[in-house]
C-alpha cells in the first residue's frame, strides 16, 4: 500500500475511533469494540508502514502554520519504534482497561475511552511529526488530552493532583520548551528534523549551552529532577492510564522527545561539544539514584513503581546525552525495553487492586499463590527493571554499559550499577514476601482477576521475555540510526 | 461601485444609529443592528481582499474634494485588518445581545442602547478607515461617548460611577490628543496624515512638534488603558452589560493602539519615536509592569468579568511591548495580538453572559460545578482559556509565537522570559475556574440551573470556533500582519 495512505491510516485511526467512541456512547460492547478494533487496525497499519522507515523519505505535508513552518509529519526509524510499541501496546491496554474498568464498575467510561483515543492518536503524531512545531502541538495535546484521564475520579484531590500535573506539564512546556524551539527557530530559521542537526558550526556555544537545559527541562514529560513531580500525582488515575500512559505513551513521549532532538536538532557531534551536555548527565545520573532510593522507601506500590519510572526515564536521557552510537542505540532501545516491562508491573498492581483492593507493599504478603499468575508476571517485570538475562531489560542495559565504557564515562557506570543494586532492593522483597510468606488467613483460594486482565498481563510478560531473544525487530530499526549518526 | 465601499463602511451604521431610535419594537430594532453589523462585516472582508491583493492603500475623497482640501479616507492592510476584526466581532455581539440584554436593561431603553451601541461602531471603524488626523479625533470622541452611555447602563449604580470615571480619564486623553493634533496643525497646516507625514520630518527639530508627538501618544495611552493610566478600565469592564463589555473589550482599546501606531508610524517617522523620544524603552518598561501587574490582579478577583478585566490589562502590555521593540518583527506581532486578543477577549466575555444569564452573576466562588450544568458554556471558556494562555492550534499560540520571536530577535532574552512568565500566571487564573467547575460540588441544592439558550451558545461558538480556525489558518493574523507591519516600516 501506498505508505502516505499509510500514515494518515495510522494519523486518523484513533481520532476516527474517539468520534465512534461518542457516538456510540450509550452502547457499552459497541464501544468497547470499537476501542479494540481501532487498536489493531493501527497496530496493522504501523506494521505494513514498517519496511518504510529505513529510507527516511516518506513525508506528509499538511498546511503552514506560520509562513516558513508546515504542519508536516516524516517517517523515520526511531520515531517508527514509538508508534510501532505504544500502537501494539494500546491493543493490549485496551484489552486490559475493558476487565479493570468494568471490574471497579468506573464512571464515565465514555470519556476514559475518548479521551484515551485522542491521546493515542497525539502519541501517533508525536512520533510522526516531521518538524519541531508538530512534535510541540502533539506534546501538548497529550498534556491536555491525559488531564481528563488523570482527574478520572472526579474528587477534589484528584484535582489537586491535576494541578501539579497540568501545572508541571504545561506550565515546563510554555515556559522552557516553547521558548528554546522558538529561539531555536530564531538562530536557524528552520524546524525540520534534519539528519546531521539543524545548528552551523558558528552558532555561540553559550546560547546552545541554555537552549540544550531549556530543551532538557522543558519535556516536562521526561520527568528529570526537579520536574519530576507530575508522576507520582499522576498515580490517581485508574490504573490502564497509569500502565499506557505513564509507563508508556506520555513518559516515553517525554524521552523520545528528547531524544529525537538530540539526534535531529542537535546532533551527538554538536552535542559533545556543549559544555552543559556534562552536566545534564549529571542530573540525570542524580535522578537515577534519588529516585531509586526514594522508591526503594515506598510502601505504596504504584507510586513506587512511578519513582522506578523517574529514574528509568533518565537512563533514557543519560544515554541520549552520552551521545555514542551505542549509548543512542540504548536509549531507544531503553524506550522499549522499560516499557514491556513498567506496563506489567503496572498491570500486575492493577490486577492486584481489582481482585482484592490492595494497593500496598505490606499487604502482598503471599498473594503469589492466591494470584498465581499476576505474581509471575510481576516478577518478570520486576527482574527485567533490575536488567537481569533472559528479560528485556538486560538488552538496553548492555548497550548503555558499552556506551559508557566507550566514552570511559565512569560516572554513568557508577549510577547504573548503584541503581541496579537500588532496583534489586525494593523489586526482590516484594517477590519474596509474595511467593515465600504466607497469605493472611482465610485468603487461600486462587482469586485472580478477570480474564482479560491476566490476558493483557501474561501478553506484556511474554512480550518482555521475547524481546530477549528476538531483538532484532527494534536493533534493525535502530541500527539504521548509527548510518543517520 | 467598489470604490464607495470604503465611505459605506462608516455611512451605514452612521445613518442606521438614529432610525433606531424611532423603532420601537425589540425584535425589529436588533434585527436591525444586526444586519447593519453583519453589513460591515461583510464590506470589512471584501476591503480586507481589495487591500491583499492591490499594491497600494485604497483611498477615498469625501464628497469628491480631494486630499489637502477635502478629507481622505485611507485603507492599507494594518487598517483593514483592525475594521474587519472590529466589524466581526461587532456582528458577534449584536447577534449575542438580544437575549442577553433581556435582564440588563429596561425594555424602554433597548432602542438608545442599540443606537449607541451602533455610534460606536461608526466611531471605532472611522478611527480605522479616515487618513485625517482631525476626522480620527472626532470618531474617536464618537465612539468614546457612545462608549460612556453604554457602560452608564449596566444593571447596578457601580455602572454610573464607572462610566463617569471612565468619561473623565477619556475627555482628559482625547483632549491631549486633540492638542497635540492642533499642535501639528499650527505647524504644517495640514491634517491630512500623507501630508503630515511628508512636512513633519523637517521641523522635528521644533519643540512645540516634539511636544505634539508626547501630548498624542500620552493621549492615546490613556485611551487603550496603558498602566499606569489604565484605572478606568476595571470599573468600565466590571459594570456595564455584558455585551457591551465584549464589544469593548475587543474592539476599543485595539482601535486606540491602531491610532497609536498610525500616528508612531505614518505620521511621525518611527525613526524619530525611537531614536529621539526615546518611546521604546519608555513603551516597554510600561508593558511589563502592565503584564506582570494585570496578571498578578487577575488572579486575586473572584469577580470574573473583573478578573478578565486585569486580564486585558497585562494583555494590553503584550500589545505595547510589541510596539516599543520598534521592530518589523515586533510591530507585525502587536498587529497578530491586536487581532486574536479581540477574539479572545470577546469569546471569554461572551461566556461569562451565559453565566450571569443564567445564574445572575460571575462570581467565581459561586461557580462551583456548573461544568455539569453548564457543559457548552464552561467548554468555551476551556478553549478560550487555553487560547489565552496560548497552546498550540488556538489563536493565541500566534500571537505568542510572534511575540516571543520578535523579543527573540532582538536578544532580549529577559523580555521572553517575562512574556513566558506572565503567561504561567494566566494558567494559574484560568485554571482556578475551571478547577471550581468542574471538580467542586455544588453546595446549594438548587439543580434547576440548566445550560444558556441556544440564542446565546450560537454566537459564543462562532467566536470558540474561530479561536481554533486562526490558530491553525494564520493568513490573516501572521501573514497579513507582517504585510503591514512591513509596509508601515517602510513608508
Amino acid at each position: 500500500m501506498n505508505p502516505v495512505i499509510l500514515l494518515s491510516i495510522i494519523l486518523l485511526t484513533p481520532v476516527a475511533c474517539a468520534v465512534l467512541v461518542l457516538v456510540f456512547s450509550r452502547f457499552a460492547n459497541i464501544r468497547d469494540a470499537i476501542s479494540l478494533i481501532s487498536a489493531i487496525v493501527l497496530f496493522t497499519a504501523v506494521c505494513l508502514l514498517f519496511p518504510f522507515a529505513y529510507s527516511n523519505s516518506i513525508e506528509l505535508k499538511l498546511f503552514n502554520l506560520f509562513p516558513e513552518i508546515a504542519f508536516k509529519f516524516r517517517v523515520e526509524s526511531l520515531g517508527m519504534l514509538f508508534a510501532t510499541l505504544a500502537s501494539l501496546l494500546w491493543i493490549i491496554n485496551t484489552i486490559y482497561s475493558i476487565g479493570y474498568m468494568r471490574g471497579n464498575n468506573e464512571k464515565h467510561q465514555t470519556r476514559f475511552y475518548l479521551c484515551f483515543a485522542i491521546a493515542i492518536s497525539s502519541t501517533m503524531g508525536l512520533s510522526m511529526s516531521g518538524n519541531l512545531l508538530t512534535l510541540f502541538i502533539f506534546y501538548e495535546i497529550l498534556t491536555l488530552s491525559t488531564y481528563p484521564l488523570v482527574t478520572h475520579k472526579g474528587t477534589m484531590a484528584a484535582a489537586k493532583s491535576g494541578r501539579v500535573y497540568l501545572g508541571v506539564l504545561l506550565g515546563s512546556s510554555i515556559a522552557f520548551f516553547l521558548f528554546a524551539i522558538i529561539w531555536t527557530w530564531s538562530i536557524t530559521k528552520t524546524l525540520e528534523f534534519t539528519p546531521g542537526g539543524i545548528f552551523s558550526k558558528d552558532v555561540d556555544p553559550a546560547a546552545l549551552s541554555i537552549l540544550l537545559l531549556l530543551y532538557v527541562f522543558g519535556i516536562g514529560k521526561a520527568a528529570i529532577m526537579p520536574m519530576h513531580r507530575w508522576l507520582p500525582a499522576a498515580m490517581v488515575a485508574p490504573t490502564p492510564v497509569s500502565a499506557l500512559l505513564h509507563a508508556v505513551a506520555v513518559v516515553k513521549a517525554g524521552v523520545f522527545s528528547i531524544t529525537k532532538i538530540v539526534i535531529y536538532i542537535f546532533s551527538p557531534g554538536l552535542l559533545v561539544k556543549i559544555p552543559t551536555t556534562e552536566l545534564v548527565i549529571y542530573i540525570a545520573g542524580f535522578t537515577i539514584i534519588i529516585a531509586s532510593w526514594i522508591a526503594f522507601k515506598q510502601t505504596n506500590l504504584k507510586r513506587m513503581l512511578a519513582y522506578s519510572t523517574i529514574s528509568q526515564l533518565s537512563y533514557i536521557i543519560m544515554a541520549a546525552m552520552l551521545a555514542t552510537p551505542f549509548a543512542i542505540i540504548a536509549a531507544a532501545l531503553h524506550i522499549v525495553a522499560h516499557a514491556f516491562g513498567k506496563i506489567t508491573l503496572f498491570f500486575a498492581a492493577g490486577s492486584i487492586y481489582t481482585a482484592s483492593r490492595k494497593t500496598e507493599l505490606n499487604q502482598l504478603n503471599g498473594i503469589g499463590k492466591i494470584m498465581p499468575w499476576t505474581m509471575v508476571a510481576f516478577t518478570i517485570g520486576g527482574l527485567s527493571m533490575i536488567g537481569l538475562p533472559p528479560l528485556a531489560g538486560f538488552i538496553s542495559k548492555w548497550y548503555l554499559l558499552m556506551g559508557a565504557i566507550n566514552v570511559q564515562s565512569w560516572f554513568v557506570l557508577a549510577v547504573i550499577i548503584i541503581s541496579t543494586l537500588l532496583n534489586a532492593g525494593y523489586f526482590l522483597p516484594i517477590i519474596y514476601s509474595a511467593f515465600f510468606k504466607s497469605p493472611p488467613a482465610g485468603e487461600t483460594e486462587i482469586k485472580e482477576a478477570p480474564l482479560p486482565i491476566v490476558i493483557a498481563l501474561v501478553c506484556t510478560a511474554g512480550l518482555t521475555l521475547i524481546f530477549f531473544f528476538f531483538p532484532t525487530v527494534f536493533t534493525t530499526l535502530t541500527q539504521s540510526l548509527k548510518g543517520i549518526l | 461601485m467598489q470604490s464607495h465601499f470604503l465611505v459605506l463602511l462608516v455611512a451605514i451604521p452612521l445613518i442606521a444609529a438614529p432610525v433606531c431610535v424611532l423603532i420601537k419594537s425589540r425584535a425589529l430594532v436588533w434585527a436591525l443592528v444586526s444586519v447593519v453589523s453583519g453589513i460591515c462585516f461583510l464590506l470589512s472582508v471584501k476591503l480586507l481582499i481589495l487591500v491583499s491583493t492591490s499594491e497600494t492603500a485604497l483611498t477615498y475623497a469625501i464628497g469628491f474634494w480631494d486630499a489637502p482640501v477635502g478629507i481622505q479616507y485611507r485603507l492599507d492592510m494594518v487598517a483593514a485588518i483592525v475594521a474587519f476584526i472590529v466589524s466581526l466581532i461587532a456582528f458577534i455581539v449584536a447577534l449575542y445581545s438580544r437575549v442577553s440584554l433581556k435582564d440588563e436593561i429596561k425594555a424602554e431603553k433597548i432602542p438608545l442602547f442599540y443606537s449607541a451601541y451602533l455610534l460606536c461602531l461608526t466611531g471605532l471603524l472611522g478611527i480605522t478607515v479616515t487618513g485625517d488626523a482631525f476626522n480620527l479625533f472626532v470618531f474617536m470622541e464618537i465612539s468614546s461617548l457612545a462608549s460612556y452611555a453604554l457602560i452608564s447602563m449596566g444593571k447596578n449604580r457601580a455602572a454610573l460611577i464607572s462610566s463617569f470615571r471612565y468619561l473623565i480619564m477619556g475627555t482628559i486623553g482625547a483632549t491631549f490628543l486633540l492638542i497635540g493634533i492642533g499642535l501639528m496643525y499650527a505647524h504644517t497646516g495640514t491634517l491630512n496624515m500623507t501630508d503630515l507625514a511628508q512636512r513633519l520630518p523637517a521641523l522635528l527639530g521644533k519643540q512645540s512638534v516634539q511636544v505634539s508627538l508626547a501630548f498624542i501618544v500620552i493621549g492615546l495611552a490613556i485611551k487603550s488603558a496603558l498602566f499606569p493610566v489604565h484605572i478606568w478600565l476595571p470599573g468600565a469592564y466590571t459594570h456595564a452589560p455584558i455585551s457591551v463589555s465584549a464589544f469593548l473589550a475587543g474592539t476599543a482599546t485595539k482601535v486606540s493602539i491602531y491610532a497609536l501606531i498610525r500616528f508612531l508610524f505614518t505620521v511621525f517617522d518611527q525613526t524619530y519615536a525611537v531614536s529621539k523620544a526615546h518611546l521604546g524603552p519608555a513603551f516597554i518598561i510600561l508593558a511589563v509592569v502592565a503584564m506582570l501587574f494585570g496578571s498578578i490582579l487577575a488572579l486575586k478577583q473572584d469577580n470574573l468579568k473583573r478578573m478578565l478585566a486585569y486580564s486585558s490589562i497585562a494583555q494590553i502590555g503584550y500589545l505595547f511591548l510589541g510596539i516599543g521593540l520598534f521592530s518589523v518583527s515586533g510591530l507585525s506581532a502587536t498587529i497578530t495580538h491586536i487581532f486574536n486578543h479581540a477574539i479572545i477577549k470577546t469569546t471569554l466575555f461572551l461566556v461569562l453572559g451565559c453565566m450571569i444569564y443564567k445564574l445572575g452573576h460571575a462570581q467565581l466562588s459561586q461557580l462551583n460545578g456548573i461544568g455539569k450544568r453548564m457543559p457548552w458554556t464552561t467548554a468555551a471558556f476551556v478553549i478560550a482559556g487555553l487560547s489565552l494562555i496560548g497552546v498550540p492550534l488556538t489563536a493565541g499560540f500566534t500571537s505568542k509565537w510572534a511575540l516571543v520571536s520578535a523579543t527573540l530577535e532582538q536578544e532580549y532574552l529577559i523580555l521572553t522570559a517575562l512574556i513566558m512568565f506572565t503567561s504561567l500566571l494566566a494558567i494559574v487564573y484560568i485554571w482556578r475556574v475551571v478547577e471550581a467547575a468542574y471538580f467542586k460540588e455544588h453546595e446549594t441544592k438548587t439543580t434547576t440551573v440548566k445550560e444558556a439558550p441556544l440564542a446565546l451558545l450560537i454566537p459564543l461558538w462562532m467566536l470558540v470556533i474561530l479561536n481554533i480556525y486562526f490558530g491553525i489558518d494564520t493568513t490573516i493574523n501572521i501573514e497579513f500582519a507582517r504585510q503591514a507591519a512591513d509596509s508601515l516600516f517602510g513608508s
